[in-house]
């Protein structure tokens, strides 16, 4: 850190004082900012392009939803090593009954199909994610050792549904799941979504204000709240540009228009390709995770058990059954991340999601989860996936091997980590 | 002591691993009253008061509540009882505020079933007010608390509910004689409201000035029960140290049977 005098500074705390903004969180910002610099001037100019954020954000999707559940994991002093082997099982079934199954009932395409597909995904999960968290909540065995076993059978699962073969092509609904030209919802739909966004950012401060005022608590200062609701805005609003302005392949615009009987204009087809509904899964799957974390009783506990199991215990909370449910919703965030990334490839594969885990548990990590228990936010778990897909998006863009990724991803990790317990160290 | 005792716990045994850590104790408590629990480290004391907590299950004997049996197998029952406990630990979740702690597995939730934050916070910024009025630190984690200041969130805890009953086991352990001093007005205070208190305490100067009985135990079981004001320290540290029952008070499972 720059010593940026004492004017500065004093600037800067009392900026960050009133927002009651999270200084780790700026933290990551900045590292994002730098991994992001970094690459494009490495690349020459081609990480900050349109096209590139546009595909980071559909990769970052599946390791994002997941990373959200692990958080809860983490913050219970437990671990989830299952979640790749996980997605991969529910990835080949999901595969298996939308291209061969159901379309013997159905047909082809019918409109059923991925939602009958993604239900028995999401089904599956919960179950797996169950009986993972009954052997580990009331058998008593540690998670490591049950998800490590599970890391194993899973996999063996994926591969035993059909043999090892690859299933494609996926139903045509479901494929919009993974992104993609039709996949994306354009710019008006995109331009909406960020409106909308910017309410919600408005309404919760004002009523965040009122709530406090109608018991008397003490208010942030009037500018503090409009840096507040500025930020919020221009980042949805940021967002959406980044998304329109990145256009359909020319080849595909003009089939597309072909296809519509559409004229086209002089100087070529112009279609925005706005938000992928990947993201907006991830996101949506992020909002209903904090909200379920910060506002209902089973977050409460899930902190509080992270916090001091014994005490959690001795407050009447059925600690037992909390944890168990920690890792059903895992199991649902893992067949959400399996429809995605299956949709996505547009073929199941029984290697799919692997090493995932790590990539996931990493997300967690560097997001700010503690591995001490009781800390963690789903908003940073989600950054930390950006951070490492980032990473290795741009490795690859810049044609390192896969060895040396891994490599660099592995040292990133530790010394995330320890940057993260200097930090808690100073501040704790 | 007339009428019906608040708590009546009857030959209550439980064994962890053959190891009998508390043998056929009994004692009871009456509305307005204190009765200290006083024995050595590892005599049972703790274990028979996470007895009438719920926090363990035993595996014999009977309570009674207002004299009808009463079915205590976890936490949550024992405080639909009206029994809260500030326990030697303090069991306060590290990580989350005040509030959060104030109301552990009792939240107060909105009309949409989330938590009510705000509400919570206010109730316990009353609350508070009343135990330990510097206190300001409402959003900060527990953890970040001096041993003061947690200890009066475990405090706030227990009476916020309107307690009955009131199990303090070892509240000023961790305490300056300032501190101290609160405690010791606050369970006069709380007496005075007709709450039964039982106090398991190492200091036998706190024994002496707030209880109205004491119960001894050894071994895991009961020594013998008698009037504080009827017995002197010496006699209770000889039920203490060697299990000796003194004249004054009733002997109980534990005592030395006196060979003439």
């Amino acid at each position: 850190m720059i010593d940026s005098g004492p004017a500065r500074t004093h600037w800067s705390r009392r900026l960050l004082d009133a927002t009651e903004l999270d200084t780790r969180m700026l933290g990551m910002v900045g590292a994002l900012a730098v991994i992001w610099i970094g690459f494009d001037l490495a690349s020459g100019g081609v990480f900050l392009t349109p096209r590139n954020l546009w595909n980071l954000s559909v990769q970052t999707a599946s390791i994002a939803v997941m990373a959200t559940g692990m958080v809860l994991v983490i913050v219970t002093r437990h671990i989830d090593l299952s979640v790749g082997s996980v997605l991969g099982f529910l990835g080949m079934i999901m595969g298996v009954l939308q291209a061969e199954l159901l379309p013997q009932w159905l047909g082809y395409d019918h409109g059923l199909t991925w939602i009958l597909a993604l239900s028995a995904g999401v089904l599956l999960g919960i179950a797996i994610g169950g009986l993972q968290g009954y052997i580990i909540a009331y058998l008593g065995v540690p998670a490591f050792i049950v998800t490590l076993g599970g890391l194993l059978a899973w996999r063996g699962a994926a591969w035993w549904v059909t043999s090892g073969r690859t299933v494609a092509p996926m139903d045509s609904t479901f494929r919009l799941l993974g992104g993609g030209t039709a996949g994306s919802i354009g710019a008006m739909a995109t331009w909406l979504v960020a409106g909308v966004v910017c309410l919600i950012v408005l309404a919760t401060l004002a009523n965040g204000r009122r709530q406090r005022r109608r018991f008397g608590f003490p208010l942030r200062p009037l500018w503090a709240e409009w840096v507040l609701a500025i930020l919020g805005c221009g980042l949805s609003i940021g967002v959406a540009a980044v998304a329109n302005a990145y256009p359909w392949p020319k080849r595909v615009a003009e089939r597309y228009a072909e296809a519509q009987g559409m004229a086209v204009p002089e100087g070529g087809l112009v279609i925005a390709h706005g938000l992928a509904i990947p993201v907006l899964v991830a996101l949506a799957v992020g909002v209903a995770m904090t909200f379920l974390a910060t506002r209902t009783r089973f977050g409460r506990y899930v902190f509080a058990i992270g916090g001091n199991p014994e005490a959690a215990d001795l407050a009447g909370i059925d600690t037992r059954w909390v944890r168990m449910r920690i890792f059903m919703l895992m199991g649902v965030l893992c067949g959400i991340a399996a429809a995605i990334s299956t949709a996505r490839l547009n073929a199941a594969t029984n290697a799919q999601g692997s090493l995932d885990e790590l990539y996931v548990i990493a997300a967690a990590v560097i997001g700010g989860t503690s591995l001490a228990g009781g800390v963690g936010t789903i908003a940073g778990a989600m950054l930390g996936a950006l951070v490492m897909q980032s990473l290795q998006s741009g490795m690859v863009l810049m044609g390192l091997d896969t060895p040396l990724q891994n490599i660099v991803v592995g040292v990133v990790l530790v010394l995330a980590v320890w940057l993260d317990t200097l930090y808690r160290r100073r501040t704790g | 002591m007339t009428g019906t005792p608040l708590v009546e716990m009857r030959d209550v045994s439980i064994a962890f691993g053959g190891i009998h850590a508390v043998e056929g104790a009994s004692v009871d408590l009456f509305p307005g009253e204190v009765v200290a629990l006083v024995g050595h480290n590892g005599a049972g004391k703790s274990t028979l008061i996470k007895i009438l907590s719920g926090a363990y299950r035993r595996d014999a004997g009977q309570i009674r509540i207002d004299g009808a049996p009463a079915r205590i197998d976890n936490p949550r029952q024992a405080k639909d009882y009206g029994i809260e406990t500030i326990y030697q630990t303090l069991a306060l979740a590290d990580n989350v505020d005040a509030a959060a702690n104030l109301f552990l597995g009792r939240e107060l939730r909105t009309r949409w079933g989330t938590l009510d934050d705000v509400a919570m916070e206010a109730a316990c910024r009353e609350v508070m007010g009343r135990l330990n009025p510097n206190f300001r630190r409402f959003k900060e984690p527990v953890v970040s608390l001096s041993g003061g200041q947690r200890q009066s969130v475990a405090i706030a805890r227990a009476i916020h509910f309107n307690a009955r009953i009131l199990i303090m086991d070892e509240p000023t352990a961790a305490l300056g004689p300032q501190e101290t001093a609160q405690v010791a007005d606050l369970i006069k205070q709380l007496k005075n409201e007709g709450i039964g208190i039982f106090l398991i305490s190492h200091d036998i100067h706190d024994v002496f000035d707030l209880s109205d009985r004491v119960s001894v135990m050894k071994n895991g079981r009961i020594v013998g029960t008698g009037r504080t004001r009827d017995l002197t320290p010496d006699e209770v540290l000889g039920m203490i140290i060697l299990g000796r029952c003194p004249p004054a008070a009733t002997p109980g499972p534990g005592a030395l049977s006196e060979a003439v």
